[in-house]
This record gives structure tokens, sequence and C-alpha cells, in this order.
């Protein structure tokens, strides 16, 4: 395998083109603007459009423009600028369309600051924007996964004719490790019955816009839609769950921290385990029927101030556990303190 | 697991030195991150890089007790030597930074880095000098394994610079066996 060292941001720029993107429009915001930077020259060479638009209002609808033409698009955000996506992502789901969407995640409320923050957890896996629904969120933990993830982002966008998030950092987004890159592949924008393409005389007349006037048994369209996300799309890696007496749960660079605390306790004979939710939607609730009775809690370790995971977590155990929480704003988690906190929940301390 | 924090003005060459190690590191089959400092950053400031080197999976990029800390000024210096561990190692750019007193409990290698530079007419070549002290210094990887993967480096970008041996080899020659 041929490895080449990528900064995180443009390891899933490069993976969007090779999984046939040929679309994107957005605007610059730190720390995701290599995306764009990258993707300025590298659609040039793919012969695709790069468009820098004048705020991301103008880039989300330009994007629901080329996805209603059949095209694979992206466009990607942070912080205040993520925000600005949300109306657009909702138009995106009323009308049935794929795209993918980035939010590599800054920190803070408001204008924020740049660095590294798993904030946005609500905003993705809720619907950040208005009405009644939600949408498939990957969570890479890695420049491999962000290549990785990206890829598979368009296969299940198109599958569901429905966004898809991935919810990157700054941390993965601006370091650099080793990557394999994704095959190259083609994409015919013409391919789907669907997609517009301008209408000549005597042809069937297509049209994008909200299924929910026209289309008579919406409901159960929807019912089913989820449904169907929600059995087939869950996605996690799990280790030690067959003897852990405690869980973390944990995805994302947080998540690379948790994966070192359970080696380290485990070498100081502490059963831990470890849930990392690869889709933060569907939440991977599969996973949680794989603890034993030996477990005696969970703590999900997350990089906000209020432990936005730990509600999913709850529901995902049906409060047959304690759920407690390790969170941090500015630094990344610390091994030592996960372990600090493992060994006081083990003792029924107060963690 | 090695970790390295390179520091200096932007300019100096440090992001590219952290790159550079990174590189020749996963041609020795390590798993390396390089993470680049990201506040609020200001031009003529300064900037720097976190290399984490290891055999393992690496958790946090981000590097909290330094095995070897490439200081190409005076504020970098201020800034990182505390965080050194005891036996550390400090490489430090003694063209800008001099008649400091250092930690006694670190091991301390002075590169006039712009100084060899300017000699070899590659001025820009003063973190590659650096990278030759620190070849030699930590033994990390052996010699030719750095002067490939510094060609490749910049051959990857389409630059060919015969100075940066010079610059390299110079740096290397300033220890001792």
């Amino acid at each position: 395998m041929e490895y080449v060292l990528m900064k995180g941001n443009e390891a899933l720029a490069e993976a969007a083109i090779r999984a046939g993107c040929r679309f994107f429009s957005g605007y610059p915001i730190t720390p995701q603007s290599e995306i764009l930077e990258y993707l300025s020259w590298r659609m040039d060479e793919v012969e695709g459009e790069f468009i820098q638009t004048e705020s991301e209002l103008a880039g989300i609808n330009m994007l629901l423009g080329a996805s209603a033409a059949g095209a694979r698009v992206i466009t990607s955000s942070s912080g205040p600028g993520f925000s600005l996506l949300q109306e657009g992502i909702s138009y995106l789901v009323a009308a049935d369309l794929p795209a993918v969407i980035v939010d590599v995640m800054r920190y803070g409320n408001g204008l924020g600051d740049i660095g590294q923050s798993q904030g946005d957890y609500w905003q993705l896996t809720r619907g950040g924007g208005h009405g009644d629904y939600r949408v498939i969120v990957l969570a890479p933990a890695s420049v491999q996964e962000n290549a990785d993830l990206t890829y598979l982002a368009f296969d299940l966008s198109e599958k569901y004719r429905h966004p898809v998030l991935i919810a990157s950092d700054a941390a993965i987004g601006q370091m650099v490790e080793k990557v394999v890159l994704p095959e190259m592949q083609e994409h015919d924008i013409d391919k789907f019955n669907w997609s517009i393409k301008g209408c000549k005389k005597g042809e069937e007349q297509r049209k994008i816009t909200n299924l929910l006037y026209y289309m008579g048994n919406y409901d159960s369209f929807l019912i089913d839609k989820y449904k169907s996300m929600e059995g087939n799309e869950q996605r996690w890696e799990s280790i030690y769950l067959e003897d852990a007496e405690v869980v973390l749960v944990s995805y994302g660079i947080s998540s690379r921290v948790c994966k070192e605390a359970v080696k380290v306790a485990r070498k100081q004979g502490i059963k831990l385990g470890l849930i990392r939710p690869i889709t933060l939607w569907p939440f991977p609730i599969e996973a949680f029927k794989e603890l034993s009775d030996k477990c005696k809690a969970l703590m999900t370790v997350e990089m906000n101030i209020l432990g936005q995971m730990v509600d999913d977590v709850v529901l995902a155990v049906n409060n047959a556990y304690p759920v407690y929480k390790y969170t941090t704003v500015k630094d990344v988690p610390e091994t030592e303190i996960v372990i600090e906190k493992v060994k006081k929940i083990i003792l029924d301390e107060e963690v | 697991m090695v970790e390295i924090i390179s520091a200096g003005f932007g300019g100096q060459g440090v992001l590219t030195a952290g790159l550079i190690l990174a590189k020749i590191a996963i041609n020795n089959g390590k798993n390396v991150t390089w993470i680049p400092s990201y506040g609020s950053e200001m031009r003529g400031g300064t900037a720097n890089c976190n290399v984490k080197i290891d055999d393992q999976e690496i958790a946090s990029p981000f590097v909290k007790n330094i095995d070897v800390l490439i200081a190409m000024n005076a504020p970098s210096v201020e800034k990182f030597e505390n965080m050194i561990k005891p036996d550390g190692l400090l490489i430090v750019n003694s063209s800008m930074v001099k008649g400091k007193k250092y930690r006694d409990d670190i091991r301390i290698v002075k590169v006039p880095a712009n100084d060899i530079a300017r000699e070899v007419n590659n001025p820009k070549g003063l973190n590659i000098t650096v990278l030759g002290a620190f070849a030699k210094a930590t033994g990390i990887f052996d010699k030719d394994s750095f002067i490939e993967g510094i060609d490749g480096f910049f051959a990857s970008k389409g630059i060919v610079n015969p100075a940066n041996r010079l610059c390299f080899e110079k740096g290397y020659d300033l220890l001792d066996n």
C-alpha cells in the first residue's frame, strides 16, 4: 500500500475528488480553509466546478442546484459558517437531494475560537435547521478516516437521497498523518431518473421541490426512510466490551485519547473498554447490546462542556447503567485524567 | 514515542523541518502526527509545529513533554524550554540566540544555523542545517535516511537544491562522534 503524508483537510478534499465529486461551492473559514484551497486547483485539474461564493448561504444553495442536476457535490464550513448552512440543509432534505457537507468543528458560541472542538454534536445530530429531520453524520478520528468516510459519504448520500454530514474538527483537519487514498471513480451526472437536465419538448418533465407538496404517502415514506437509515447505517468500533467494568464512549479526536487510556488502564489491571461511534446519527445503539453483565458504568469523553453525547448514551442503555462524562473545552482530553475518573467510578467515589 | 516541537519565526522553515521529519519517519515505517500551532498568529511572530513519532498508534497529536526542542529564536526557547523532559535535547539556533543560560538537566546543542546557511550561500537552508545536527544528536534514524527524506521532500515540490546537502552535512559535522 502506498502511504502519502497529508493534512486531514486535504485528504478529505482529495477523497471527495476520487469519489467523483465535481462541484464545490462555499466560503472560507478557519480551520477548514485548506479544503477550499485544495479544491480550488484540484477541481480545475479534473474539470469540475469550484466556486468561492459571497457567503455560506449562496454556497449551500448553489450546492442544492448542482445536486438537483445530478452532480456529486460537497461544501464545507465551521463555527458560525456552519450555522449559516442549516436552512439549506433543511431544504436539501425536503427535496430529497444528496449532498456531502463538512463541519470542521471549532470551539465556542458566537464567533468562538479556531481550536478543535466537539461542540456541534447536537447541531449535527438533531437536525440543525428548521423542520423535522435528521441526517447521517460520520465522525472521522484520523486523517485516514477523513478520506475513507468522505468517500463513503457520497455513496450513502446517493443511496438515501439525503445529505450526509462529516463531523471533523480542527485537530483532525489540521494534522498531518500517513494515509492511503481511495481509488479514483467517475460519477455519471446523467445516471439518475430524478435529476433535472432542462426539459426539451416532448420529454417527461422532472421537478425538484419539497416532496411534501406532491407525495401522497409522505408519512410512510419518511418513516421508512429513517427506519432504513437507522437499521442499516450504524457504524462503530468497540474494544474489550466482553469484560469491561467501565466503558468509555467517545468519537473523533477524543476517541484517540480514549484508545490510549484503555491500553494504559489494561496494563494497570483496570477493565476498561471503549465504544467509538463512527456514525453519530444514526447513533450506534447496536454497539451497546454487546455490554457484558460485568459493566458497571459508562463515561463519555468529549470536547464540549455540556456532555452533549450523554443523552444518546443514556437512551442507548435505557437507564441500565449510570452514564458519567469527562468534558474539556480548549485542550484535548488527557489519558491520565480519563484513568483517574475511571478509578473513581470503580470505587463508587464522586467523579 | 519521540515528541518534538520545532519553533521559530515565520519564514525560518520550522514547519517544513517538522514535515521533513514526518516524511523520514513514515519512510522508516513509523506512525507520525504533525500539527501546526494554530492560534491568532501574526506575521513575523512565532510559529511552531508538534511532531510525534511512534511504533504504536498515536493518541493526541499535541506534545506535552518534549524530547527534542528545535528553537530557532529566543522567544521559542522562552516558551518551550520548561516543557523539555529531564535529559531531553534542546537544539538552538546560536546565530540568533546568544548569551543565554539554559537548564542544566537537559542536553544543549548549539547550531549557528544562519551563519552556516549564509556560508554555503543557501540562506533559506537554516532549517536543513539544524536537521543535520538533529540527525547526529538523536541518532533516531540513520544519516542516509535523513538525506533521502530531505531530497525527497523537496523533489516532490519540484525543487532540487544541492546546497541543502551542504547545510545538512555542516550541521551534522558540528557534533563529535
